[in-house]
């Protein structure tokens, strides 16, 4: 069915487009924005959405979500994940390999993007592993993965600690143009470390993770960058430190892009001082200074994407000592709402922030989607800034209820979610 | 001054006032320990569990004797006779135990927080008996009451906390309940064992043994615990002992009154010589007896406080 969403504020920053208008959408692409109406309006076979008073924008995309299938299907299956992506606004989410079978060879791709076809109802993007079953030894069979489907590859949740091997997979993904996603953090410096180091963690007698532990591998990618001339991505930069390196390293002109999540831009370590598992995360909330420069970051351009890291795990794991709790935190379903409080505090304007979940992202991966141009698939969110809400958990699609955020009062919420011309969500 | 809490995690959370009505009715308590027939009513037909995932000799036997005192029915639940091993979760083993009637849980856990997890789950008042890296309000109580003893007034002293700080819950512990009374905390030991920004809370570093213990009225000499030793914290126990060692010497810089503490068990020859073990010894008696007063005030007042009407 063909769709026209009239009256709203369409704003699509890959053609710096913010306007009053309609978007047309005609066999599951964009075909226009008519400022003629009234023929369409009659039309029975167009489905007709009011978006007054509501934003229009290219369908977000995730660039850091953790789907769990196959492996872990009692924390989230691609089938949940995707209705969460889909209640959150979100179009596209590109999903980590951290899973059982980890996602390191063209068969375990291909399963993802089958159950993705036939049980998800948002576009799947597979992320490949950079080492055989992420043990950071011996390259996985990339280009198989690529030809397969995947758009990038890291070790998400195990960093490659071996600089040479980190070296060889910078030089060898040249050959296939897509970016090496880094999970930046010094193992040995982390030791068994569960929350940021500092003040709190000196009060809870929790082992603490240092910045360093994170500087240190940003630092080291961004030299490997500069020496193989690889595309890096930083996943959930959180300190500002790391902020720092990599605005640094763009001024060299280094082909560095990061991103950051919500909670790192909202949270501080404070958040755990009642031994609260649904904060604990890899890498940690951090402390003022951190969140002050990850905004800073956003702010100037330096971060360049907003990305969840949606990892969801079961209640019963968290419900447990921290030290024993899994890291993580569910995303998907908060990560509007919490993005526009930067829009509030005039980190980011609208369109800034619409940018760091649409056009950016699909740059990173290199796929033609996260814009609202004539001819493109429609994948689409309409969503309401304003709307006041209140996060429960109760209420996620997302299996994984772990959230650090639940019953905080938040404005945005997404009233239709469309993926190639169909309704996917709406609330 | 009447007792509102339903549970003691620790003493980050505890008021000055609140504190001192603990010290208050161990002084009480005490004077039950004195009599013949050590043995009051106060928690007749009250079911307390020691839930102790840690060995401890000490801390469970000291809260074993103060729970009979009171009166209590008393259960001892270790992990190697239980579903624990089997990989039940903490939580649902606790459950179990209320369900069998337990009111009161003394936890001890090698993890920190673990007693935050019974707390906001469960029905029962949990009292913290060590967590982890955390904190050991029951230790810390004792060793205010043993100090207030000696010296009748908390406020004003220089209490020096030595070694391991980075690990130890009787530091934490200790740190907010002299700090709260009043008393100038310093805390000495190899860098590597002092914890991030501890400064913070208003306690004063020092790297020097010798610089730290001038003046002071209260040394308190925390384990070193051998198993650090692979964590590269320190290179050689032989090397710990030379600089952070409490010495006959070294103690002579403190003020001539100076009590000397230790949480035990003692290592000698490396975080005290022998000889200085030896003249430790008296007070660490007192605080073995002074444990069950303490012990007793922290039940009393968390089973029959505001928390549980």
């Amino acid at each position: 069915m063909n769709i026209l969403i009239k009256n709203g504020r369409i704003i699509d920053p890959s053609a710096n487009l913010d306007k009053s208008g309609n978007v047309f959408i005609e066999d599951g692409k964009i075909k226009n924005h008519p400022s003629d109406i009234k023929k369409l309006e009659k039309d029975q076979a167009v489905k007709i959405i009011d978006a007054e008073g509501l934003i229009i924008a290219p369908g977000f995309i995730d660039l850091h979500v953790h789907l769990r299938e196959p492996g872990f299907e009692y924390k989230e299956t691609i089938r949940t994940g995707c209705e969460a992506a889909a209640a959150g606004g979100f179009t596209s989410v590109v999903c980590m390999p951290n899973t059982n079978p980890v996602n390191d060879n063209a068969s375990v791709t291909e399963y993802i993007l089958l159950k993705a076809r036939t049980e998800g109802i948002v576009n799947v993007f597979p992320i490949g592993a950079i080492t055989k079953g992420e043990k950071g030894e011996t390259l996985a069979e990339i280009g198989e993965m690529w030809e397969a489907g995947c758009v990038g590859i890291s070790d998400d949740g195990m960093p490659v600690m071996n600089s040479r091997v980190m070296r060889h997979a910078m030089e060898y993904v040249n050959a296939f143009g897509i970016p090496v996603i880094s999970h930046a953090e010094d193992i040995n410096l982390s030791g068994n470390g569960v929350m940021n180091e500092g003040f709190t963690s000196t009060i809870l007698g929790l082992r603490g993770i240092p910045n360093a532990s994170e500087e240190v591998m940003v630092a080291r990618d961004i030299t490997l960058a500069e020496l193989t001339g690889a595309h890096l991505h930083i996943a959930h930069v959180s300190t500002a430190g790391a902020v720092r390196l990599i605005r640094d390293a763009k001024k060299r002109g280094v082909k560095v892009t990061g991103e950051a999540t919500p909670h790192h831009f909202t949270l501080t370590d404070k958040a755990i001082l009642n031994y609260d598992t649904n904060a604990k995360m890899n890498p940690p909330v951090r402390n003022q200074e951190d969140v002050d420069a990850l905004k800073e970051g956003l702010k100037d351009g330096t971060i360049d994407i907003i990305a969840t890291d949606h990892a969801p795990h079961s209640e019963d794991e968290k419900k447990v000592e921290f030290d024993l709790a899994p890291f993580g935190i569910s995303g998907l379903e908060t990560a509007l709402p919490l993005s526009l409080r930067l829009v509030k505090e005039r980190v980011l304007t609208i369109n800034e922030m619409i940018k760091k979940l649409t056009i950016n992202p699909a740059k990173v991966i290199g796929i033609d989607r996260g814009t609202l141009k004539a001819g493109v698939v429609a994948d689409l969110v309409i969503f309401d800034p304003d709307k006041s809400v209140t996060v429960d958990r109760e209420k996620f699609r997302s299996k994984g209820k772990n959230t650090p955020f639940h019953g905080w009062q938040l404005n945005g919420s997404v009233a239709h979610t469309i993926v190639g011309g169909k309704v996917v969500f709406s609330v | 001054m009447v007792f509102q809490r339903k549970h003691i995690l620790g003493l980050e959370d505890l008021t000055a006032e609140e504190i001192k009505l603990v010290l208050d009715t161990a002084e009480s308590m005490k004077e039950v320990s004195l009599r013949d027939v050590k043995k009051v009513p106060a928690l007749k037909g009250i079911t307390v569990v020691n839930l102790f995932f840690e060995p401890s000799t000490r801390t469970r036997s000291s809260f074993e004797i103060a729970e009979k005192r009171l009166s209590a029915d008393v259960l001892n639940f270790t992990p190697d006779q239980s579903s624990v091993v089997k990989g039940e979760t903490l939580l649902d083993t606790a459950r179990n135990l209320e369900a069998m009637g337990a009111t009161v849980i003394v936890i001890r856990h090698a993890m920190s927080g673990a007693p935050w997890v019974l707390a906001r789950e469960l029905d029962s008042s949990i009292i913290n008996a060590g967590d982890g890296s955390h904190e050991h309000p029951s230790q810390a109580l004792l060793d205010l009451f043993t100090i207030r003893e000696i010296k009748k007034e908390i406020g004003g002293l220089k209490v020096v906390i030595v070694g391991d700080i980075l690990h130890s819950r009787v530091a934490r512990s200790d740190i907010w309940g002299f700090m709260k009374l009043g008393a100038e905390v310093r805390v000495v030991g190899p860098p590597t064992m002092i914890p991030r920004e501890i400064e913070n809370v208003d306690v004063k570093i020092y790297y020097n043994l010798e610089e730290a213990l001038k003046g002071a009225d209260v040394v308190i000499m925390l384990r070193i615990q051998k198993e650090r030793l692979g964590a590269e914290l320190f290179p050689s126990l032989r090397e710990y002992s030379r600089f952070y060692g409490l010495t006959r010497e070294r103690l002579g810089l403190a003020k001539k009154d100076a009590t000397l503490m230790h949480p035990g068990p003692i290592n000698r020859g490396v975080e005290l010589s022998s000889e200085v073990a030896d003249d430790v010894h008296s007070v660490i008696l007192d605080q073995v007896t002074n444990g069950i007063s303490v012990r007793m005030a922290m039940l009393y007042l968390v089973a029959s406080g505001g928390g549980n009407g």
